[in-house]
């Protein structure tokens, strides 16, 4: 088997193919309110989807009055990177500056590939090529998605603004595999939807997201761990 | 607040995840709790932004052609259809109601 060529094409597959959602999120951004640069900006430097679109989506609501509970649920949905890096960080053993790199490329795909790799080399390849493949297709697609939006003109006319629910909906679907992950969910959409007429734009995604930090806390519906 | 500093300030704020993990010892953030509230966490900030983008327009609560793309997005992601093509079948389900 050759691992190493194999690692190289999955890098790549995994790349385009999270790439080409660069397209949505660069013309969702544009449909939000922001201009191309700081559509592109968000993908050179947040460079987490998650975050990226819950910055956007939450800014869409609320405009530059709610950009700084745009920029908690961004900060607060980017929290799994750092379990990511722990993890990785023993992983792939960067030292010194090398870590500031790595820590950009460390996201869910990056940390996907490395750890599905038995060799410990090839762990390491794995993380550094699909970050940067991931980085490169994701940020030539949010140009492309930046640049489309911005002729579009009006979101709503080709269903831009449905597509940033179904947007969400896509990316929370996967970690639906547990009564409590779907029990928080239906209960965090309810908190969302119904305060946001008496709040601030913007704070009904926080208050949701507190659903989920009570129920991890205490564990409501969750399985109980024999061991540690 | 501007819209630059807030794209800015957001950047930066994810980026300090990243670089924490890889300065922190491994047992600091090593609890079953931590990571389940990691999780909840983002499961319940995504669910609640759909919810938001799906009936909430300028602070109001209404029903409209965004409901049947999220409906036809739900059967499409039961079906395991790649997330491009459910974003841009649910994207064209609400603007072909709109056009008729």
């Amino acid at each position: 088997m050759n691992g190493k060529g194999t690692v190289l094409s999955t890098s790549i597959g995994v790349g385009f193919a999270v790439g080409l959602y660069g397209i949505s999120f660069g013309a969702l951004s544009v449909a939000a309110g922001l201009d191309f640069w700081q559509t592109q900006v968000l993908s050179l430097l947040m460079f987490s989807g998650g975050s990226q679109f819950a910055f956007i989506g939450v800014i869409a609501a609320g405009g530059v009055a709610s950009a700084v509970p745009a920029i908690l649920s961004a900060w607060l949905i980017g929290v799994r990177n750092g379990f990511y890096a722990i993890r990785l960080n023993s992983l792939i053993g960067v030292t010194g500056l090398t870590k500031l790199l790595s820590a950009q490329l460390t996201i869910d795909e990056s940390t996907a590939v490395a750890t599905s790799q038995n060799e410990p080399k090839n762990q390491k390849l794995g993380f550094w090529l699909t970050g940067a493949a991931v980085f490169l297709f994701w940020n030539s697609f949010t140009a492309l998605g930046a640049l489309l939006g911005t002729a579009v003109g009006d979101p709503s006319r080709f269903g831009l603004d449905a597509a940033a629910a179904v947007a969400f909906l896509a990316l929370v679907w996967p970690q639906l595999r547990t009564m409590q992950a779907n029990v928080v969910a239906g209960l965090a959409f309810l908190v969302a939807v119904v305060l946001s007429p008496v709040l601030a734009a913007g704070l009904p995604v926080i208050a949701a997201g507190l659903v989920g930090v009570v129920f991890g806390w205490r564990n409501w519906l969750g399985v109980t761990e024999v061991n540690k | 607040m501007t819209l630059w500093l807030g794209v800015l300030l957001a950047s930066v704020a994810v980026y300090s995840w990243k670089i924490f993990g890889y300065l922190v010892p491994e047992r600091v953030l090593h609890s079953s709790m931590m990571s389940r509230i990691a999780t909840l966490l983002t499961v319940a900030l995504l669910s609640g932004l759909v919810g938001i983008q799906a009936l909430v327009s300028n602070q109001h609560i209404g029903l409209d052609a965004r409901i049947p793309a999220l409906v036809v997005a739900v059967i499409l992601l039961r079906f395991k259809q790649p997330f491009i093509v459910v974003v841009c079948v649910g994207a064209a389900v609400a603007a072909m109601i709109r056009l008729f």
